[in-house]
This record gives structure tokens, sequence and C-alpha cells, in this order.
């Protein structure tokens, strides 16, 4: 392996990595906090995902001369949307099932059904394209045989910033504060007086709003269809609970190892025994960890 | 109370027998009475669902892993006998020149039937009782065993040349030089499955009400007090847990030879928590709901894929939420009330 | 009180029981053709991950059979079609072939799109008598006597693409494929190719299906430095594959890519920008200039609206149709072994020009074209062989 490989490998590594945590941001928080477990978080990204396919289709047709920052308003509106969503889905739904955690994975696998035949049956089955603003395409020279694409420094810059986001939201903000009581204590929570439904609406449309914004981006470097959910939903819980819930922490350094050891591999041997490879390491590595990298140390 | 559920109980049994072994075989034609063998073979799957999650609290999302060994298994033999003397055809297709070491053994019915039966304990046991050892909560273990049943979904489809890849394994003809393609066959087929499912019902149940039963729900509802009174509660989960694994791999073993196919879309992720929810739909305490529910979703996707090809899903999806809203305990929970109330 | 339990529940079980055989018994064998009309099974995949490709066919099925209905239909008869979801799996397939042949009587299905869902029906065929027009390319190996293939196999495509890359782009390639049977057996035919024009293989990367995540096998090529790709990934693996390639600098003016898997339909998901100036080798394409295709892709517009684009896949799904009716017509009948028989050496004159069903393979004798991939999404046809003969089981 050259040095120029080395280093784009390197890159794509970073890259992946900025990948799986956006994945599965939303879910540490709906998932890893609040313990709900969200089978339609998928369903979720492909919301944003086709958000974003709207925007741009509106911005082509009214105003083609901004399409060139549509994304922004596209990761806007696609947060907005899909944090309104769960905000209802949260006070309809799943607030029901606080109780019955395995229920919850139930109802929302049905959810996603149906969600994924909305999606067929308003957008067809067929892939939606959705345009690269030309600034984000092509990629940074570095040297000769480095050259880095835009659309992933893009994406790393994102990443970055919508974790700040979360991390400051939850430990500088009243909001965060209670939703980290409310995980914590919910009893304790609401006797000192917070209202605790609106934490839970709150902090799941702000999980759900994530996802949204994940899906947002991903339509810049993967396919937009029905079906897309499904390809990131299992790989999101096992960032997640690999990391260990309860810990973005955690969520955070098992994205990076995952994605660091799925660039390598890959590159090492063929793309199937890579998967299987990481599968298994993930599975071996619980085992001597069951409760994650990241275990909260406390009793239960 | 119990007096009444106990009546039920035996009767919803005596009620499953006379359905399957009367009704169905007499009301429906050939084609029906296949189809409603392919949804027998997921009850199987149901009832472990129903041992291991309703009554022990164990949640697995890799039951396809199992369902697949049974149904390879299987697979293996019925291809090498219907391919015998040549390679398996998707072998030449692979270039594989050779049979491969492993698939040598399924020549024999006898190591088949061996394996169906062991392999998966073999495998469900020494892997469940190590992680049940370390005390994992159930989510860890739902992730756990969904990880694996993508892992071993992947490597089925990445070793073509072995295992028939995406494609699966398919197109046989005889076992043991029985033809069981033909509807009388099918037939025949039918009426070994009904039989051993109601056998396999009757044991299940009978398993439910010893002493062991009661151990069972005691560790689902407070593991930390049954192992302070002494008990390996690891060692009952895992017993629990293989239990459901040999039913999930018979299932998957009479699948093939009802559908005449094998492929590893039924070990996925996706097929997996399918069968969770048709225990789940029929009643996760009820062992007559588990193959309710089986024969119900069963039917279900057939039918309303057939009436409504473009919107089935939205019916399906829509069931599943009106039954956790609804009936928490899935049909045969509500049909108990039902009948309580009328008592 | 247990006793009234205990009757209670025998008939709720009951009537549970029967409440199921009702809808059952409504679904009586319908009979396959009356006096007046004839069905015809179209199964497809509408839902699960292969209804992205797999759910377009069934428009131009439709559209065939309304032409061939507002002609005077099959044999004085209209054709009914019926459709049936096969739900991107593949036992849900081989259920919906027997309900079609065994409930519905019909004499025909046009489906199938994944060689799995195609493999998967074919021990319903035999055991039923049935037909099936298969309408997608797909990798060979296969001569079933209830099969109908009326795409290209693997050497028709495969075989005319090397050649004609390794005498106008250059002769070192990079294999690229998703992994599962028709890549893996695209690549192989293509080997022995690549060795007998002279060229050379630099790397071989096969992508797990549905894979997203193409920067690992995109620095190997990078490494590998190829004149030409030929990539048989296919479905929404494409549109991460193809978006991946341009965003690191491999876009269509500075590498040679060739796909046997990438039509008119795959390049609407993936989008037009990022497939401008890649190469894909089908028998038809949308930009084909003939009066056939103009009036096919004219009637097609005005149906399903002017966004609408063909691929490969949808022309031949509508030429199975026509395919399917002349023999019956030639046959006099809807007898299934008259009608293979009658489809010896039929000819077609269709939207991509003539295609004749080979004497005895039951495979198509066809042109294949080489297009490059416009601003539009359209191809522009640099190269077109002459009528290729299907051989399914190459000696290479």
């Amino acid at each position: 392996m050259s040095f120029d490989i080395a280093v784009t490998q390197l890159f794509n590594g970073v890259s992946l990595f900025t990948i799986l945590l956006l994945m599965a941001l939303g879910l540490a928080i709906v998932f890893g906090l609040m313990g709900v477990i969200n089978m339609a978080h998928g369903e979720l990204m492909a919301l944003g995902a086709y958000t974003t396919y709207l925007t741009a289709k509106f911005f082509e047709e009214h105003m083609p001369s901004l399409m060139n920052v549509y994304l922004f308003f596209a990761i806007a509106l696609a947060f907005g949307v899909t944090f309104v969503f769960g905000y209802v889905l949260e006070r309809g739904f799943i607030r029901w099932f606080y109780n019955r955690p395995l229920d919850t994975l139930l109802a929302t696998w049905g959810l996603s059904l149906v969600l994924q035949q909305t999606y067929r049956s308003v957008f067809g089955a067929q892939e939606v394209s959705v345009p690269l603003a030309t600034w984000l395409s092509g990629a940074w020279t570095v040297s000769e045989g480095i050259q880095l694409p835009l659309n992933r420094i893009f994406i790393i810059g994102l990443t970055a910033l919508v974790a700040a986001g979360v991390y400051l939201i939850l430990h500088k903000t009243r909001l965060g504060l209670r939703a980290r009581a409310v995980t914590q204590n919910r009893a304790m929570s609401s006797a000192v007086g917070i209202d605790t439904n609106r934490v839970d609406a709150l902090t799941f449309a702000l999980g759900s709003g994530l996802a949204g914004i994940a899906g947002s981006v991903f339509t810049m470097i993967g396919s937009t269809n029905p079906g897309t959910g499904q390809l990131y939903i299992v790989d999101s819980f096992i960032v997640v609970v690999f990391g260990g819930v309860a810990s973005l922490i955690g969520t955070v350094f098992s994205g990076f190892a995952i994605a660091q050891a799925q660039t390598t591999l890959e590159y090492l041997m063929s793309g199937s025994m890579a998967k299987v490879s990481i599968l298994l390491l993930v599975i071996v590595v619980l085992y001597f960890r069951p409760n994650g990298l990241f275990a909260p140390k406390m009793r239960s | 109370m119990t007096l009444v559920q106990k009546h039920g109980e035996a009767a919803g049994h005596a009620a499953t027998a006379i359905a399957l072994l009367g009704i169905i075989p007499l009301a429906l034609d050939a084609f029906w009475i296949n189809l409603v063998g392919k949804y027998l073979a997921f009850a199987f799957v149901a009832i472990g669902i129903v041992l291991s999650w309703g009554y022990c609290g164990i949640l697995s999302l890799g039951q396809g892993i199992f369902f697949g060994i049974g149904g390879y298994a299987m697979a293996m033999f019925l291809k090498l006998e219907a391919s015998a003397p040549e390679l398996p055809d998707f072998m030449v297709w692979s270039s594989v020149e050779q049979l491969p070491l492993w698939w040598e053994p399924f020549k024999s019915l006898g190591f088949t039937l061996f394996t169906i039966l062991a392999l998966p304990i073999a495998v469900a046991f020494p892997f469940s009782y190590a992680i049940f050892r370390k005390r994992v909560s159930g989510v860890y273990f739902a992730i756990v065993t969904i990880s694996l049943a993508l892992t071993v979904n992947v490597l089925l489809v990445g070793s073509q040349g072995e295992t028939g890849g995406a494609n699966g394994i398919t197109d046989f003809r005889t076992l043991l030089g029985w033809d069981i393609l033909g509807d009388g066959s099918k037939r025949t087929l039918y009426f070994v499955e009904a039989l051993l499912l109601l056998a396999v019902m009757a044991l299940a149940a009978a398993l439910v009400h010893t002493r062991f039963g009661k151990l069972l729900i005691a560790v689902r509802d407070r593991e930390d007090r049954v192992r302070f009174s002494g008990y390996d509660t690891a060692m009952i989960k895992a017993f629990v847990f293989s239990v459901a694994a040999v039913l999930s791999s018979i299932g998957g073993s009479l699948y093939t030879l009802q559908v005449g196919l094998i492929t590893p879309g039924l070990i996925g992720a996706v097929a997996s928590v399918e069968m969770v929810i048709f225990a789940a739909v029929g009643g996760r305490l009820s062992i007559v709901g588990a193959v309710l529910g089986a024969l119900l979703i069963g039917f279900m996707k057939s039918y309303l894929s057939e009436q409504f090809p473009e919107f089935w899903l939205f019916f399906l999806g829509g069931l599943f939420i009106f039954v956790v809203v609804v009936m928490p305990n899935g049909l045969a929970g509500t049909l108990q009330r039902l009948v309580r109330f009328k008592a | 009180m247990s006793g009234i339990t205990r009757r209670r529940f025998i008939q709720i079980g009951g009537s549970l029981v029967a409440a199921g055989a009702v809808p059952a018994a409504g679904l009586w064998p319908k009979i396959g053709y009356t006096a007046d009309t004839v069905h015809l099974g179209l199964l497809h995949s509408l839902t699960g991950t292969i209804a992205i490709a797999e759910a377009a066919l069934v428009d131009a099925e439709k559209m065939a059979i309304d032409e061939i209905n507002a002609a005077g239909g099959v044999l004085g008869r209209k054709i009914e079609p019926i459709v049936e979801d096969g739900a991107s799996d593949w036992p849900t397939f081989a259920e919906k072939a027997k309900k079609l042949l065994q409930r519905d009587k019909v004499p025909a299905i046009i489906g199938c799109y994944t060689s799995a869902s195609r493999k998967a029906v074919l021990p319903v065929l035999s055991q039923s008598k049935g037909l099936l027009y298969y309408p997608t390319y797909y990798e060979g190996q296969e001569q079933d006597k209830h099969v109908i293939y009326t795409s290209q196999e693997a050497t028709q495509s495969v075989i005319a693409a090397i050649e004609w890359l390794a005498k106008e782009k250059g002769k070192t390639f990079f294999l690229v494929g998703s992994d599962y049977i028709y890549p893996r057996t695209c690549n192989k035919i293509a080997k022995p190719t690549i060795a007998r024009v002279g060229g050379k293989v630099l790397g071989e990367e096969y992508a797990p299906l549905g894979h997203t995540e193409f920067s690992s096998i995109i620095s190997k090529i990078k490494a590998a430095k190829p004149d030409c790709i030929y990539s048989t990934v296919v479905g929404g693996s494409n549109v991460a594959f193809y978006k991946q390639l341009k965003a690191a600098g491999l876009d269509g003016t500075k590498q040679v890519l060739l796909s046997t898997v990438v039509s008119e339909n795959e390049i609407d998901g993936i989008g037009k920008d990022n497939a401008v100036g890649y190469y894909a080798c089908m028998g038809y394409f949308q930009s084909i200039k003939s009066p056939t295709n103009d009036r096919f892709v004219k009637a097609l517009k005005a149906k399903y609206g002017q966004e609408r684009v063909v691929g490969d896949p949808m022309e031949c799904a509508y030429n199975s149709v026509y395919l399917w009716k002349m023999a019956c017509e030639r046959a006099k009948s809807f007898d299934v072994d008259k009608v293979i028989a009658a489809s010896s050496e039929l000819e077609f004159e269709a939207p991509e020009g003539k295609i004749k069903i080979h004497k005895t393979n039951h495979h198509v004798w066809k042109k294949v074209r080489i297009g490059r991939a416009r601003a539009d999404g359209q191809f522009d046809i640099v190269h077109e062989s002459g009528m290729i003969e299907p051989n399914p089981f190459p000696k290479l």
C-alpha cells in the first residue's frame, strides 16, 4: 500500500465514521437515553431524504439561481419535518408503550412497513435522484494521488457541528438537563416539577430530527428509495449498542472503531467477508463487555 | 379461574387438532393445503418463541439462524439426491469442481436428521449459556442475535459456490426415491407436519405446566430472586433457548420440504423479526395462539397481496400496530378474556 | 361453568377457522380463458428491495396488453392481466406462480427479474406445465423448456462489450460487481475474453448486495489505474457507486466505465449528472432511431407521463407479451406445448429492431448496442453489433 492510498484510506475511514455517527446519533438519544426501540428510525431517515428531494425539486423549478445553497434549506427542513413528525409520533403513539419496551419494537416495525408503503405510493418504487450542488461535487486534490471528495469533507464538517450541537443541547440547556434527569429517574423528576411528558416528546422529537438530518445528508452519497431506511437501521443499532447505551461518547468511539475496522478490512479482503468479520468482532467484544464499550458505572 | 384457563387451553388444543386434521384437509384444495403447510412451518418457530420469550423473557431476533440450519440441512440432502451423481447445479456455475467436504455427510438422511436436531442445540446452548452467565439485559441479547442473523445471511450470500448464494438452494425432486412434488405427496407431507406440530404443542404445553414451567415464569419476572434461591438461571434460560432453537430448525426443515426451496432471505434480520411477530400476534403466552398467529399472518400475506398487490403492506403494518395497541396479549389473550367474561 | 367455557371456546375456534375458510373458498379457480377473454399472469416485485427495478416492467406489459386488446386481442379474445406481487422474496415468487398456474390457470406468465426469483419459479413451471416469459438480461447457464428468455443472456452483451472496449478504449480492466451470481458469471465470461483480446485484468471486486460504501473499492481502482472498469454492480448500490466514483474524480470524462446492467431506468435514480460519460451495453436504448421505437416511446409517455424513461428490461417485457401473442396465433391455441413449439424461429419487429427466437434454445437472436450516457439521461449509441446468436452454455 503506497502512501497515497494509505492517506486516502485513512480519510475514507474518517468519512465512514462520520456517516455512522450521524446515522447513530438520533438513535443514541431515542434508544440510548430514552430506551425506546424505534424500528421505524430508518424510515425517519428516509423521510429526511425525501424532504431533501422535494426541496431540491422546488428550488429547481422556482429558484434555480439558489440551487447551490438549497442543501442548507433542505437539511434544515428535513430536521424540521422529522422533528415535528417525531413529536406527533411520540404524543400519539410511542408514549403508550413506555412500560412495554418490546411491544414498542413490534408496533414500530408495523409503523415502518406502513411508512415504506406510503413512500412507495407517493414517490413510486423507483429511486429518486437528488441533485448535488456543483460546489460539492468534485474533489480537493491534495497531491497527484490524493483526491478527497468534497461532499465527504462537507459531511465530516457537518457531523462535527451536529455532534457538538447535540452535546451542547444535552449538557448546557435546561431541556438537556431535564431530559437527562427524566431518563435517569422519572418519578423523582416528576416530583420536582418537571413536565416529564413534554420532555419525553421533545427528546424523542430531537432524536427523530437528527435522523432527518442524516437522511438528508445521505442523499449525497447513497440512493433514495422506499426501502432506504432498512439499510441503515441494523447498523445504527449495532453502533449504539457497541458503544454502550446511555453513553453518547460511547457512540462516538464505537462509530470510529467500526468505521476504521471496516475500511481497513474492506481493503484487505472481499466486501462480504469484511462485513462478516466486523459483525463477529462486535459480537465478541460485546461478550466481554456486555454493556458496550462505555457502560455507565452505576447500580441498576 | 385457573380451572377456566386450563380447560380453555385444552379446548384450544383440541380445536387446533380438529382444524388441522379435519377441517383444513376437507375444506381446502391441494393449493391451499400446501400453503397452510408453509405457514405451519413458522408455527414451530412461533411455539419456540412463546416458550423462550413469553414464558422466560428471552427475546431473540435471530431465530432465522436456526430456521436456516434446519432448512439448509434438509435442502442439502434433497439437492444431493436430486442432482446425484452430478454436482449440484449452482456449484457447477460457480466453478466448484469437487463437492465441498462438509457437504459429504449430507448424502445420508440419518445424518441430516441428526444435524437438524443436534446442530441447533450445539450452537444455541454454549452460545446462550455464555451470554446469560454475563447477565446481559434483554435488549442486548436481541441486538446480538439480530447481528448474528445478519452475519449468517451475508456469509451465505457471499459464499455462492458452496451455499447457492442469494438464490438459495432450489429444485428438489425426491426424498429417498419418493416423489415430493405431486399434490398427493404434498398432502401426505401436510399430515406429517400437522401431526408433528400437534405433538410439539402437547410437549410444549406439558413443559409449561411442570414445576420447571413455573421456574421459567419466575426467571422472567424476577431473575435475581430465582438466582438467590440457588438456581442456575443461566442454565435454565440456555435450556429454553435451545428448545426454541430446535423447534425453529424443525420448522425450517419442514419449510424446505413444503415450499421446495430455501433462501438466505429466510435467515436475515427481517425474517427473524417477522417470526417474533407471529408469536406476538397470536399471543406470546399461548401455544395455541402461536399456531394461530403463524396461520393468520401467513394467510393475510397470501390473501392481501393477491387482492391488493400494491397496497397490502398498509394492512399488514396496520395489523401489527392494531394487535400491539388493542390486544397486548395477542389473539389468544383477547380470546381468553372474552371467554372469561362470558363465562 | 367450565363446560360452557369449553363449548364457547370451540365455537370461537371453529368460527375463526371458518372465517379463514370463507375467503379461501371465495377464491374458486377461475378458468384460464373463456369465449372472449384470456388471462395472462404478470408476476413481478411491486414491494421490497427489487421493486426499484422491477415494478416498471408491469407498466410496459400492461401497455402491450392494451395495444393488443385495442387491435382485437389474441385469437379473438381480450387479454386480462392478473398482477401478482413477488415481494422481492423468492419463496413468494414460487407461491404466486403456483397460484397463477393452478388456480387462475393462466396459459402464460410474464415475470421475474432476478435470477433467484426465476430459479424459484422453475420447479413450479415444470410441475404445472406452465410457460414463463423472462424479460431480463441474465447470466445464462440455463435453458428450461418452460421458459422463453427474451432479453440478452450474458455472452451476448459481455463478449461484445469487452471486445469493443479492448479495441476502442484500452486493454487493462478492473471488474467490479455485486456479490451474487450474475456479476460472478459475467466476470467468468469476461476474463477469458479479455485474455483472448490480449488484455489484462488488474482487479476483481465484489460488494455485498445493497452496499452503499464504495470508498475502499474506489481506492483499489485508483491504485490499479485500469483503462476500463467493467461494472456489474446492481440496484441501489449503483447509485452509491456512481456518486462516489464521480466524487473521487473518476467521472465519465476521465475514466472509461461500462456496465451491462445500467439502463435508462437506473440512470433516473443514479442522477443524470452522476452517470454522464459512462457506457452501457444493452439490447435496447430509448434513443434508438426507428419508426417502431418512436411509436413505442411516444405511446409509453402518453400513457405514463412525459417524465417516464424506458430501459432495456421494460422493452423486453413489452416484447414478451407480443412474442406470446404471436406464438399463440401461429399455434392457433393457448396450449403451452403448442405455443412453445410455435415460438421456434418466431420473428418480431420490436422497438429495438428485429429479434428472433432461437430455433432450439429458447433465447433470442438480437443486436446489442453500446451507448454513452448523455447529460439528459439518454444514451448516444456508439456501437451496434450484428445479430448475435444466443449461447447460454458458452465453452470458455
